[in-house]
């Protein structure tokens, strides 16, 4: 079957969302019996039995408002005609929604609706998307008294500002779906009903344009609105999508569900899928609106080789470019030997494509020279929750949020980086639940509309695991340790010692506060609030794990929560914000150098032998090089060559100077990427990649949850990235042999226990799998850890702070810290080259207004910002965001590379490099750094394709 | 020169291990940097350790003293010989 032979994927809307309650209540619908949880409205009810009450203001994604009048009913023994939505069910009652008083009634209503629209008819073909008209068509309204010539509401004009979605007035019924969208489900509250009576508008922020509010742009308002009014640019340019396909973000970590909508092989829209599991129906402008990469201009889509990288690049056949990979890379093993060579797989990519990868390295390079991008982001998770629980993943899914009740957010800020867990945890925190912030930076949520923190702690960059053992030595020492936990489920003796470690006075918090900057008080607080406050759930992000001492504080925080009980239920846990739409998977798959997939080191003989006896090689049992020893055995000429499948190490990795010369001392750098990234300017091959909209396969987001990935247009490039792989190695000769990516994972759960029972089939009939997923939990895991640890006890480990070697002084004397913003992802090779840039287009450089006083910095000025690493520049933005010492940068652009600034310091289990802390002095400039002009026209040059094949020459 | 880097990363991982008792640190240590450094990595410290194993903690020192010899570090800049895919 052709794509475009599948059907538009239709959702059924309930009207009002569902209940959670366990108590059944029985009635009759139009005359048909039927049982619903306590607390359902009848609407809902109703459309569980197949009939459809007529609604416009009504939607699942939000709470009953009962405004629109549209879908009232009638019940026995009830006076007037209440509205459906609005009106839970009870036992034993009798609705009637089909009578001729409704039907009166409902017309009524739609009449007026319709007089106060901009048509002259109720003609649909006459208006095509005027949408309003499909329901007065449904309630068989077939005149309207009134005429269309009345006053109409309020119509300032269309407002197009925003680059994906426009809002026409003219349209609208303010029936304000759209503003409670932005409540309820977003958590911006960027939107209100502005004016009265006909004078009644939506309107954004204080009656300004899209653009210019507070709107993030996560498209729950179009995705909420009944008539059209606010609607996708693409749409109004396009048409109405005709068919789609469920697929799944190739964003962050969260993993959102879409419904790809297309036309022919055009994408129309990407819609969230309300059956998501990660994210109930909900988006944010990168996953909903920024796509469009795919079709940009500087997509390459041929292969290119050159031999030397200041010569422009020559486009060649495939058959060219893989026949020079392979006899590069054999020329280079010849003479430099086995582990000359090795591969980075891409944590954007595939499960299928990344375990195809750490194959083809491990079977047919001969070594484990593989390593991914989650070396430099989550590696520290991966070793802390291993050694601590067992398991080298986070302990729950994301519904566990709707449980929680105290949580701790330390080194996240999810509103720009998880933005759709981030509306999840506002909507929880919004009913209630109390929030703990631990970051150098006041994030969004430490206030924001209707959420406030209940402390900030704003520690200095570096401190992380001193703050933890404070509050640990608060929970001990104070007697809120849940002893009965600790009893049951961990080792008590090792519970002890660590104990006894918190408990001394250089742990408490009033020491700790000279190291961190927050004041006691705050820290006893914080771990009073954590430790009693009920359910009590840990989300970190890249702020704990990228430090000289990131495994250690993902091991404080298992300490905390194992101290304190909250381990093993729904409501809590600890849990990793994951990075990359795929960087879990990626770890899962065996990226890294020294274990195969499900985390089984490469020297167990068992495990080993169950991949050579499959793959029909001998493998190595000794660890491969990790990316940033690479890079330095590179420079010390023991290696020569690397495979890099959708990464950009030169922008990403810390000391790109030392990127550079590690990628400079190569003698054949493949790079697969859909553009030619910051690494490409080393490359010496270039093989073009697909998108995600190109392939089949799986990802697996922070809640170990593994989505299918399905595809919705033919590879521009002409293959699917994992099909590059395989001509590859068959180029090297060791063939791999697979008809579809559903194949690869049947040899993953072949392969892997904690995957034995995964396959497309299953997570086609399931619609997603948590890993583990196999004989024992058939329908997969949601949360870890429910009746013991996987690692038998829960194992305390001693936190002791030790304080980096990455040190202000006189001449660095600020700390520099790093993070990201919402509308652009990681180095921006995808968002930048979206309408995205609209709101982020370069990466400015916060500062407190005291230091830049103390400085005689400007607000929007250009500075230099130093570090013993390297120079740069970029736009100073004074906010008190960051506290005064403390200066912060995002890292999407490559005109500002600030990892020319980031150190070689490392986490010092995995080498995570300590991205989140750099000593640092700013001072005014008059613009680009002599490197940062040198850069731009190397970058430039680099990227030159020659136009025909003599003009390489 | 990597070696130095080496050296700063064996005394990072053992001054972890020490926190987590003196007389098991060691082991811990020599445990962690067989696990996850590649042999041309374990060889280099090896050697640097022979040669005196200037800038070495104790701890890290003693560990690296008790890894094992490295067998299979890939030969470097040797020019014979073609290399199979297997071994």
């Amino acid at each position: 079957m052709s794509l475009t032979e599948h059907s538009l994927v239709k959702e059924i809307d309930y009207g009002t969302p569902r209940s959670n309650a366990e108590k059944s209540v029985t009635l009759s619908i139009d005359g048909k019996s039927l049982s619903v949880p306590e607390g359902t409205s009848i609407m809902r009810a109703a459309m569980e039995a197949g009939v459809e009450i007529p609604k416009l203001c009504a939607t699942d994604m939000l709470d009953a408002f009962g405004s629109c009048r549209l879908c009232l009913v009638e019940i026995d023994g009830r006076a007037g005609t209440p509205a459906s939505c609005t009106t839970p069910v009870a036992e034993g009652m009798v609705v009637h929604t089909q009578t001729e008083r409704l039907s009166r009634l409902r017309k009524g209503v739609m009449e007026l609706y319709v007089s106060d629209h901009s048509v002259d008819s109720l003609d649909r073909s006459k208006h095509p998307d005027a949408d309003l008209l499909d329901t007065a068509a449904a309630v068989g309204l077939q005149e309207v008294r009134y005429g269309f010539d009345g006053a109409h509401h309020r119509n300032p004009g269309i407002d197009d500002s925003n680059p994906y979605f426009a809002f026409d007035p003219a349209k609208c019924i303010v029936c304000s779906r759209c503003v409670r969208a932005c409540e309820e489900v977003q958590g911006t509250f960027a939107l209100t009903v502005s004016g009265r009576g006909f004078d009644s508008i939506i309107a954004a922020g204080m009656d300004e344009k899209f653009i210019e509010s507070e709107c993030v742009s996560c498209g729950a308002c179009v995705q909420a609105c009944p008539t059209g009014s606010l609607i996708e640019k693409k749409v109004i340019e396009e048409g109405k999508p005709e068919w789609s396909e469920i697929t799944t973000c190739a964003y962050c970590g969260v993993g959102c569900s879409f419904k790809a909508e297309m036309r022919g092989d055009e994408v129309i829209r990407m819609v969230p899928y309300k059956d998501g599991k990660a994210n109930r129906g909900h988006s944010c402008v990168k996953g909903r609106f920024a796509w469009g990469y795919a079709n940009h201009k500087e997509r390459i889509l041929k292969p290119m080789l050159r031999d030397k990288i200041d010569e422009p690049w020559r486009e060649v056949s495939w058959k060219e470019a893989i026949a020079r990979v392979a006899s590069e890379f054999k020329r280079i093993q010849a003479k430099y030997g086995i582990g000359s060579i090795g591969g980075i797989t891409s944590s954007r990519c595939t499960d299928e494509e990344t375990f195809l990868v750490q194959k083809m390295v491990r079977a047919t390079f001969g070594n484990n020279n593989v390593d991914t991008c989650a070396r430099v982001c989550h590696s520290p998770t991966g070793y802390g929750l291993s050694t601590t629980f067992g398991t080298s993943a986070g302990t729950q899914d994301f519904d566990s949020v709707e449980q929680m009740d105290v949580a701790i957010l330390i080194g996240a800020n999810p509103t720009d980086a998880h933005p759709v867990f981030a509306s999840r945890l506002k909507k929880r925190l919004r009913q209630g639940a109390k929030l703990i912030v631990i970051d150098p930076r006041r994030i969004d949520l430490v206030r924001t509309p209707h959420v406030e923190a209940a402390y900030h702690l704003p520690i200095l960059p570096g401190t992380n695991v001193a703050i933890l053992s404070a509050l640990a030595h608060v929970i001990v020492t104070e007697g809120l340790v849940n002893e009965k936990f600790v009893r049951e489920r961990c080792d008590w003796d090792e519970f002890s010692d660590w104990a006894e470690f918190v408990s001394q006075p250089r742990n408490s918090p009033e020491e700790v506060a000279k190291v961190c900057a927050v004041p006691a008080q705050t820290i006893r607080a914080a771990a009073r609030l954590y430790a009693t406050g009920g359910n009590g759930a840990i989300y970190y992000g890249l702020g704990i794990t990228e430090h000289s001492q990131g495994s250690t504080a993902v091991m404080g925080l298992a300490n905390l929560a194992m101290a304190t009980g909250n381990i093993g239920r729904p409501g809590v846990g600890v849990n990793p914000l994951r990075g990359q739409n795929n960087v879990q998977g990626s770890c899962d798959m065996g990226s890294f150098p020294h274990e195969f997939s499900g985390y089984r080191h490469i020297a167990r003989d068992d495990v080993r032998s169950a991949f050579e006896t499959l793959w029909q090689r001998k493998l190595d049992a000794e660890p491969g090089l990790r990316i940033p020893n690479m890079l330095d055995a590179a420079v010390d000429g023991s290696f020569r060559g690397i495979y890099i499948q959708g990464e950009d190490i030169l922008q990403s990795d810390p000391d790109t100077h030392h990127v550079a010369a590690g990628l400079a001392a190569m003698e054949c750098v493949v790079v697969q990427d859909l553009f030619l990234n910051e690494t490409a300017n080393y490359a010496h091959i270039f093989l073009p990649g697909s998108t995600f909209l190109e392939k089949n396969g799986t990802f697996i987001n922070a809640e170990r949850r593994i989505q299918l990935v399905r595809k919705v247009m033919e590879p521009k490039n002409g293959y699917e990235d994992w099909e590059i792989t395989c001509l590859i190695s068959e180029a090297m000769g060791y063939p791999m042999h697979y008809n579809h990516p559903s194949e690869i994972m049947d040899e993953i759960a072949q392969l892997t226990p904690t995957f034995a029972g995964v396959s497309f089939k299953r997570l086609e009939e399931l619609g997603s799998i948590q890993w583990p997923c196999n004989e024992k939990a058939p329908e997969g895991t949601p949360v870890m850890h429910i009746n013991g640890f996987v690692r038998g006890k829960g194992k305390f480990v001693i936190t002791e702070y030790i304080a980096t070697d990455e040190k202000s002084g006189p001449r660095y004397p600020l700390l520099l810290t790093t993070g990201r913003i919402l509308t652009q992802y990681n180095v921006g090779a995808q968002t930048r080259r979206t309408d995205n840039v609209i709101w982020h287009h370069e990466d400015g450089l916060e500062i407190h207004p005291h230091d830049a006083e103390q400085r005689g910095i400007h607000d929007g000025e250009w500075v230099k910002l130093a570090s013993r690493s390297g120079e740069t520049t970029l736009h100073a933005l004074i906010t008190e965001r960051v506290a005064p010492g403390v200066i912060y940068t995002t890292f999407h652009h490559p005109d500002t590379q600030a990892n020319v600034v980031t150190t070689e310091y490392s986490d010092w289990a995995t080498n995570c490099p300590e991205y989140k802390v750099t000593a640092a002095q700013v001072s005014p400039s008059n613009g680009p750094t002599q490197w940062q002009q040198e850069y731009n026209e190397f970058a430039r040059k680099s990227r030159r394709i020659a136009t025909t094949i003599e003009a390489a020459e | 020169m990597s070696l130095d880097k080496f050296v700063y990363m064996a005394n990072q991982i053992a001054s972890f291990f020490v926190t987590q008792g003196q007389e098991t640190a060691a082991a811990s240590t020599a445990d962690h940097i067989k696990k996850f450094w590649d042999p041309r990595m374990r060889a280099a410290i090896i050697a640097h350790v022979k040669a005196g194993g200037a800038g070495l903690d104790p701890v890290a020192r003693l560990a690296i003293q008790s890894l094992p010899e490295v067998s299979s570090v890939p030969e470097v800049k040797s020019e014979v010989g073609q290399a199979t895919q297997t071994r």
